[in-house]
C-alpha cells in the first residue's frame, strides 16, 4: 500500500514541474509539458491496473488514526481510480493537437493535473478534512478550465459554476464543522462508527442534508443542475470529456455513496431513485430541443447521472451493480462523444447542428467513433451501454418496482431519440459545399478516440464472472456492507 | 447563543448570493457566509480562560487537558482560510474579465447562456 501517496504526489509534483520548467524555458517550449503530461498520466493509469483486488490503507509520517491522516484503498475507490486515470489519459492525449488553438497550454496542463490530483486524492482520503481539501484543488482547479477560453460565454459559465460550485463547498465545510462539533474527530471510519453507536438525532440529520445537497450540486442532479448544461458546453473539449466523465462522478456521487452508506449506514428509502427517475426525464426532455451539440450531450449527462443514481437508490445487489457499471461505462462514451464534438468543433469551427451534416464523408473516424458511442449510451446491443441498461430495468423490477422500470425504459427511448438527431443533423445527409475540403481530425485526436470506442466495446464483458468478480464485485460489497470499510481502518 | 449568531452571518451570505443582482456583491456574500463557518469551526475549539495548547515540563497533564483550548479547529481553520482566498481571487478575476467582455456588473444584462 506504500504506493498509494503517489496518486496524489505525482500530479501534483508534475503540475509544479510544467509550471517551472517553462518558467526556466520562458514558455517557448510546449513540447515539454505535452510530454510531461501524457507520461504522468500514462503511469498513474498502468499503476491504477495494479489497483484492483487489493485493499489497505496508508498511515501519513506513522501517526496512526483518529490522529493522523490516513489513505484508503477499497475496492470502490480502486474501481473509481482505474475509470478517472484511464480518462485523464485519452483526454491529455487528446490535448495534444487539440489545445494548439489556445495560448498558454502549459498552465492548461498545470491546471489539468491538479485536477487530477483532487480527484485522485478525493477517492483515496480517509478523512473528512482532507476530503473537503482535496475537492477543493480540484473543484478551483476545475473552475479555472471552465474559463480557460476566457471569451464572455466561457467567462459567464465560469462564474455560475463557481459560485454554485462554492456554495457546495461551504455546505460540505459547515457540515464537517458540525461533526466534529458532535464527535471530536475527523477520522470517517471512527466517525462511522460513533454514528453507529449514537441516536439519529435531529442535529445529524441536518448534517446529512447538508452533504447530500452538497454532493448532489456537484453531481448535477436535478434540481442542483443549472451549472452543468452552461459549463460543459463552455471548457475546452478535453475538459468537457473530464467533467462529464469523470469529475461530477467522483467529486459528486463517489463522495455521496461515500457519506451516505459508509459512514452515515443510511440508505435513504427510495429518495435516491426518485431523484434519479426526474433527472432521467428532465435531462432527457431538455436534450431532445438542443441544438448545440455540446449543450445536448452535457443535458444527455444530467439524464445518464440519473440512470446511475436510480439504480444504486434501488438499494439492492444487482442494482448497485448496474449503477456501478452503467458508471463505468457512462465515462467511456460520453467521453468519447464530447472529444467528437472537440474533433467537429476543431475542423469546423462550430458546434452547432444546423451548420454540420454528412460529415461522414470528411471525417470518417470522429463519425464511426461518435455513431459507436451514441448506440452504446441509447443501449444497443453488443454496446455496454444495452447491458448496464439492462440490468437497471430488471433491478428494478427485480425489487418490486416496475414502474420505475417503465420510466427507465421511457427514459432510454428518449435517449436513442437525441442521439438520433445528433447523428441525423452531424454526421449523415447532404454534406455542405464548403466543407468538402475539411480533413480527418489530426493523428492524436483519432488515436484517442479510437481507444475509447474500442472501449465501448471491451467494458461489455466485465459481465463475464470472473472479470465481473474481479473489478465489480468488491466496489458493490463495499456499499452494501459499511462495516468492511470500517475493519480496514480500526484494526 | 454565539452559534446562531454565527447561523445568523452565514444566512446573511446565502442572501447575498441568491439575492444581489451585482457579480461583487455576490464575492462579498460569498466571503462572508465563508468567514460565518470558518468563525463557527474557531469557536468549536473555544474555552473561557484557555491557554495555548503547547504543553511544558512544569504542567500537568490532566490540567493541561482542562484548560488548553482545542487546536485542531485553527489548524483547519488556517487551511480553509487559504482555500477561501484561493477561491475568491479566482472569482474576482472572473468578474473584472466578464466587465471587460460585457461592460457591466449587473446578472440580469449578462446572460448570453440559457436554456
Amino acid at each position: 500500500m506504500n504506493t498509494l501517496p503517489y496518486f496524489v504526489l505525482i500530479p501534483l509534483a508534475g503540475a509544479f514541474l510544467i509550471v517551472f520548467l517553462n518558467v526556466l524555458t520562458k514558455n517557448k517550449v510546449r513540447v515539454i509539458s505535452e510530454i510531461l503530461a501524457n507520461m504522468i498520466t500514462l503511469a498513474l493509469f498502468i499503476m491504477t491496473i495494479f489497483m484492483f483486488n487489493k485493499s489497505g490503507m496508508y498511515v501519513i509520517g506513522k501517526w496512526v488514526p483518529p490522529l493522523g491522516i490516513n489513505l484508503v484503498l477499497d475496492g470502490l475507490s480502486a474501481l473509481m481510480m482505474s475509470i478517472v486515470n484511464l480518462i485523464a489519459f485519452t483526454a491529455t492525449l487528446f490535448s495534444i493537437n487539440y489545445m494548439r488553438r489556445y495560448t498558454a497550454n502549459n498552465y492548461y496542463y498545470a491546471l489539468f493535473l491538479l485536477m487530477l490530483a483532487g480527484m485522485n486524492g478525493v477517492l483515496l482520503s480517509g478523512d473528512f478534512f482532507n476530503l473537503f481539501v482535496f475537492i477543493e484543488i480540484a473543484s478551483i482547479a476545475s473552475y479555472a478550465l471552465v474559463g480557460f477560453g476566457t471569451e464572455a460565454d466561457e467567462l459567464e459559465a465560469s462564474f455560475k459554476y463557481m459560485v454554485m460550485g462554492g456554495i457546495a463547498s461551504t455546505f460540505i465545510l459547515l457540515a464537517i464543522a458540525l461533526l466534529y462539533s458532535q464527535f471530536g474527530v475527523l477520522n470517517m471510519a471512527y466517525i462511522s462508527k460513533a454514528i453507529a453507536n449514537s441516536e439519529f438525532n435531529i442535529l445529524l440529520r441536518f448534517t446529512l442534508f447538508l452533504f447530500i445537497a452538497a454532493f448532489s450540486v456537484k453531481a448535477a442532479i436535478i434540481p442542483f443542475h443549472a451549472w452543468l448544461p452552461d459549463a460543459h458546453p463552455a471548457a475546452p473539449a478535453p475538459i468537457s470529456a473530464m467533467l462529464s466523465g469523470v469529475v461530477i462522478k467522483t467529486l459528486g456521487l463517489y463522495a455521496m455513496i461515500r457519506v451516505m452508506y459508509n459512514i452515515f449506514g443510511f440508505n435513504g428509502g427510495n429518495m435516491l431513485a426518485y431523484m434519479g427517475l426526474i433527472s432521467i426525464m428532465v435531462g432527457g426532455l431538455l436534450a431532445l430541443g438542443q441544438m448545440d451539440m455540446k449543450r445536448l450531450l452535457a443535458y444527455s449527462s444530467i439524464s445518464q447521472i440519473g440512470y446511475i443514481i436510480l439504480g444504486i437508490g434501488l438499494g439492492t445487489k444487482l442494482g448497485i451493480l448496474a449503477a456501478l457499471f452503467h458508471l463505468v461505462n457512462h465515462s467511456v462514451f460520453k467521453s468519447l462523444l464530447f472529444m467528437n464534438s472537440g474533433s467537429v468543433y476543431h475542423r469546423l469551427g462550430t458546434r452547432n447542428l444546423d451548420e454540420m451534416g454528412g460529415l461522414n464523408k470528411v471525417m470518417p473516424i470522429t463519425g464511426g467513433t461518435s455513431l459507436i458511442a451514441s448506440l452504446s449510451i441509447s443501449g444497443m446491443p453488443p454496446f455496454n451501454g444495452f447491458f448496464s441498461k439492462l440490468l437497471i430495468i430488471i433491478a428494478c423490477i427485480q425489487s418490486g418496482h416496475p414502474i420505475f422500470a417503465f420510466w427507465a425504459i421511457a427514459g432510454s427511448i428518449f435517449t436513442l431519440a437525441y442521439y438520433m438527431k445528433m447523428q441525423r443533423y452531424a454526421f449523415f445527409g447532404a454534406l455542405k459545399e464548403s466543407y468538402k475540403s475539411i480533413k480527418e481530425s489530426p493523428f492524436f485526436m483519432s488515436v484517442s478516440m479510437i481507444i475509447l470506442a474500442i472501449l465501448c466495446l471491451v467494458t461489455s464483458f466485465l459481465l463475464i464472472p470472473q472479470l465481473r468478480d474481479a473489478v465489480l464485485t468488491p466496489a458493490v460489497e463495499v456499499i452494501l456492507n459499511a462495516d468492511t470499510y470500517k475493519a480496514l481502518v480500526i484494526k | 447563543m454565539i452559534y446562531i449568531l454565527c447561523l445568523i452571518l452565514f444566512f446573511i451570505g446565502l442572501y447575498g448570493i441568491f439575492c444581489k443582482k451585482n457579480l461583487i456583491k455576490i464575492v462579498l456574500g460569498f466571503i462572508i457566509m465563508e468567514n460565518a463557518v470558518n468563525l463557527f469551526l474557531i469557536l468549536l475549539g473555544y474555552k473561557n480562560n484557555g491557554i495555548a495548547p503547547i504543553m511544558t515540563k512544569s504542567m500537568r497533564l490532566d490540567e493541561f487537558l482542562a484548560r488548553s483550548v482545542d487546536p485542531l479547529p485553527q489548524a483547519l481553520v488556517l487551511t480553509s482560510i487559504v482555500i477561501g482566498l484561493a477561491v475568491t481571487a479566482l472569482m474576482v478575476a472572473v468578474a473584472i474579465r466578464i466587465y471587460e467582455r460585457f461592460g457591466t456588473f449587473d446578472i440580469t444584462e449578462i446572460k448570453r447562456l440559457k436554456g
